[in-house]
């Protein structure tokens, strides 16, 4: 069993009646990134908070790097990052001087703030930009200054909430890969997002939260298997084969095949290697020629509908509580 | 991609971050206040193209209208804008600070081994800083139109700690209002249609003693007009003489102004730090 770096005991968060987050437990072993995945309002960003001592639970626990949020706010402070959901970093100052900035009130030695700065600004391509003022960056740059300085101070631990969020695709990748270098380098990563991909891309674990509360916790594939097995897909090349494609489906697996005449598309139900391997034989018999055949696992968008009757994308209710 | 957590490329030799120590913690908060003046100069336009304009307008649209007699008005002005400019210091902690906590600056920094009282710490030197350039800027524009410090240095000093004191207190209202209101605009709002009148409603621009009687008396008790009377002492500068009858505030300007500021201070600090905990904390 790793050591355990990240851990929520039953965290409770009310504001008035609203209770944003209802009984949330998870453990986050050391080197791994855990994924908080809900849509909006689930009560990520303040369940992120309480883990940050930037919020007091109503009840409930949380240790980060073997310290209490509670009684030790400041140990907790000093052996983590955190880059909140909106770019926190100053506008009029430049990238080099939030470095320095955050640097110094770390409390690190001046020459090692200029060399990790330096370090920094090269690691996230932004060595030409340090010495233009922030206003002036692009919402990736922002978002990878905003990042760098989260790391100044080589936190052992990295609070993420939603890193992505409004990001084009490509800045998105590019910041995909520097969290994965990241945890090569041993740091431990919590993320929220309300991106199925981006859980399924980055996590070894993921809380799926709605409405306060854990629904579903798990491996990516894990959590992908619990809502139902994988499908047999078949493309089928021509458009005359579909109707006898799909009556030898329906002959070699059990439950409905699903037929979309348009896209030549059959979908049955339980795909397994045996069902897979049969089905391949018998269209090679049939002589039904195929462009593509396969076994396709349900994204965690699937999963979520499953889980929550909701797509992530909607808000789970209408009182957004932290901005 | 995890699985190499035992090779931890961390840098060993880095120094731990424990916090800095308080007064880093604060240099370092204040140099970037200062670095946001740098930036945006127009920032300053608060304390010296805003004063000059009330000097210029004041000594020579309204001055002639305004007959003191056997005062010179324009160096009698200049002390009631240099009062007003410091009262105005609470306007800039206000805004900073609701901007800092609006933007999410507040939380930044929260998340750091730091004390959360170096955030206000700063905040007010800073607003000091900015201030007092206001101060010299208005000083420097005095020696245009005769105004002139006449009773020596230590009085002529005495005068300009005495704004700075009164500074000091006006900065807990700003930290008060920036931390109670949600947005910049509202700052602005109420900083506008309070401070702003507050600090005409006093003998810096005109003379109270033609004023309504219950006018007069507002006036003549406002902190403003005894820093005013304070600084117009202090620096010899020729006024009317204070009415016999006038309160004590005016007979006694620079005690009035200490305890002014010491009252402001006990009476609004604790607010102020009540709603920039309860605003910074959830």
């Amino acid at each position: 069993m790793r050591e355990v770096v990240i851990e929520a005991q039953d965290l409770v968060k009310k504001f008035g009646d609203f209770t944003a987050v209802d009984g949330v437990s998870f453990e986050v072993p050391k080197g791994s990134v855990f994924g908080l995945l809900g849509p909006n309002g689930a009560g990520k960003t303040t369940t992120v908070r309480m883990m940050t001592t930037l919020a007091v639970p109503t009840s409930g626990s949380a240790r980060v790097a073997g310290h209490d949020v509670i009684r030790e706010p400041e140990a907790v402070r000093a052996s983590m990052g955190l880059t909140a959901q909106s770019a926190t970093v100053d506008e009029l100052l430049t990238g080099r001087e939030n470095l320095r900035l955050i640097g110094d009130l770390y409390g690190l030695d001046r020459r090692f703030v200029r060399k990790r700065t330096d370090e920094l600004l090269e690691q996230f391509s932004l060595t030409e930009a340090g010495d233009k003022v922030v206003k002036d960056y692009s919402g990736g740059m922002r978002r990878r200054i905003d990042l760098a300085v989260s790391l100044i101070a080589h936190p052992s631990v990295l609070f993420l909430d939603e890193p992505t969020t409004g990001l084009d695709p490509r800045s998105r990748v590019e910041l995909w890969d520097v969290l994965r270098d990241l945890v090569r380098d041993g740091t431990t990563l919590l993320l929220t997002t309300q991106y199925l991909d981006e859980a399924d891309q980055l996590a070894d674990d993921i809380v799926v939260i709605d409405k306060g509360r854990i629904i579903a916790q798990g491996t990516p594939l894990e959590l992908k298997n619990q809502s139902g097995a994988a499908s047999l897909v078949v493309t089928v090349s021509r458009h005359d084969k579909v109707h006898e494609a799909a009556q030898l489906l329906r002959g070699s697996v059990e439950g409905e095949v699903h037929v979309d005449a348009d896209a030549r598309k059959l979908t049955a139900p339980g795909g397994d290697v045996a069902a897979l391997t049969r089905v391949a034989t018998r269209l090679d018999d049939a002589q039904i020629e195929v462009d593509d055949l396969g076994m396709q696992r349900p994204s965690l968008d699937d999963v979520f509908l499953a889980l929550t009757g909701h797509r992530a994308e909607e808000s789970s209710n209408q009182e957004e509580v932290s901005a | 991609m995890s699985a190499a957590t035992d090779a931890i490329a961390i840098d060993r030799t880095a120094p731990k971050p424990e916090g800095a120590g308080r007064v880093r913690q604060i240099l370092t908060l204040v140099r970037r206040n200062l670095t946001h003046i740098k930036r945006q100069p127009e920032m300053l336009t608060d304390v010296t193209i805003q004063p000059i304009m009330f000097v210029l307008l004041f000594a020579f649209v309204f001055g002639g209208s305004i007959d003191i007699p056997g005062v010179d008005y324009k160096p009698w002005l200049l002390p009631g804008i240099m009062a007003q400019t410091i009262a105005f210091s609470s306007f800039i902690v206000a805004i900073g600070l609701n901007t800092d906590i609006g933007k999410g600056m507040v939380d930044r920094l929260r998340s750091l081994p730091i004390q959360r009282s170096s955030i206000l710490i700063s905040r007010s030197i800073a607003a000091l800083i900015h201030s007092s350039i206001g101060v010299a800027v208005m000083s420097v524009t005095g020696l245009f139109i005769g105004w002139r410090i006449n009773e020596g240095v230590v009085r002529g000093l005495l005068a300009y700690g005495l704004l700075l004191l009164f500074g000091f207190a006006m900065i807990w209202v700003g930290i008060l209002v920036g931390s109670a209101m949600r947005s910049v605009e509202a700052v602005n709002g109420l900083m506008f249609t309070t401070i702003f009148p507050i600090t005409f409603l006093s003998n810096a621009f005109a003379r109270t003693d033609v004023m309504p009687a219950w006018l007069r008396t507002v006036a003549e008790w406002n902190p403003i007009s005894a820093l005013s009377q304070a600084l117009r002492d202090n620096w010899g500068i020729a006024g009317l003489p204070v009415r016999p009858d006038a309160p004590w505030p005016l007979q006694n300007p620079e005690l009035a102004t200490i305890i002014w500021s010491l009252a402001i201070t006990a009476i609004i600090a604790p607010l102020a730090l009540r709603a920039f905990n309860a605003r910074t904390t959830d």
